[in-house]
């Protein structure tokens, strides 16, 4: 992939702005990079393909009408939070329209066989309807640190950046959601 | 890493994609880049289509029309202002003596 650092790249424009074409590729890059990131980010959210998918689409046709501006001011940093924070705002958006919650029990089966093998499943089913219950019944923000931690694998710089927070209040916040999701597992509030 | 971080990185896997999703989005896409090339084409015409667009290339016409006109004006009264005939003449006579004069002194 060309990242835009040689001059060639580039339009004669004013302001040396990157070539129409070279946004395009480079925003396909994006995409093909970090499509899995957004689907499971959704995914996760709001329980059901149907609307992951949705939001996914919402999510890449947003950050393609923004990318050029989004490319500049990221100074070079990775653009994956500024997407999963896209993704974040619109599953907002998705339940404060609808008046939804997430409905992560609703799929649970296709879920468990979509991403488990079959022996991990019939051994740990339970434990691990137990933790998406209890995952989905934490506060929002505790959820979506939770998802993007252990499910996206993104560091505390990056869930900082994706939720607006300090790279401190983060820290703060997934230890307080580990703590409430051990305290409602061992409570056995996570399943019904 | 405790047991349940564990334990969440397990129940929280990555979830693949649909196809069908990568198929519909990527033909998006190529909708709106093929539509921004076109678009970006088209800007020019459009924009002089628009009655709405005429007043810039207009006001540049009135501009360097009037700037034009104050120049001819003042060509012509620096050739009014120089005396012409044998007025001139002696006019230039008297500059040229007088220059030759005081070249002279020194």
């Amino acid at each position: 992939m060309r990242r835009g650092s040689g001059g060639e790249h580039y339009a004669p424009g004013v302001e040396a702005r990157p070539s129409k074409p070279l946004l395009d590729e480079e925003f396909s890059d994006l995409y093909r990079s970090h499509l899995r990131d957004v689907y499971s980010y959704a995914y996760y959210r709001v329980g059901n393909h149907h609307d992951a998918e949705d939001i996914t689409e919402q999510t890449f046709l947003q950050a393609y009408r923004h990318f050029e501006r989004a490319k500049r001011e990221s100074d070079g940093r990775p653009l994956r939070p500024w997407l999963i924070r896209i993704a974040h705002n619109l599953a907002a958006n998705h339940y404060r329209d609808r008046s939804r919650r997430p409905q992560t029990n609703l799929e649970d089966a296709t879920r468990l066989s979509a991403v488990h093998t079959t022996e991990d499943v019939v051994e740990g089913r339970e434990e691990l309807a137990a933790i998406l219950d209890g995952v989905a019944a934490l506060p929002d923000d505790r959820r979506d640190a939770l998802i993007m931690r252990f499910a996206l694998d993104m560091d505390n710089r990056e869930i900082a950046r994706a939720l607006g927070r300090s790279e401190g209040a983060t820290k703060v916040l997934l230890h307080r959601a580990i703590r409430q999701l051990e305290g409602s597992l061992e409570a056995g509030d996570g399943h019904e | 890493m405790s047991d349940l971080e564990r334990r969440l990185r397990f129940a929280l896997a990555p979830v693949e994609p649909p196809m069908a999703l990568t198929d519909r989005f990527e033909r998006t896409l190529t909708e709106l880049t093929d539509a921004a090339v076109e678009e970006l084409a088209d800007t020019e015409l459009r924009a002089m289509r628009d009655p709405r667009n005429w007043a810039r290339p207009a006001a540049a016409v009135l501009v360097g029309g009037v700037a034009g006109g104050t120049l001819l004006v003042v060509q012509a009264r620096q050739r009014r202002r120089r005396p012409r005939g044998l007025r001139g003449l002696e006019r230039r006579v008297r500059e040229t003596a007088g220059s030759a004069i005081k070249a002279v002194r020194r």
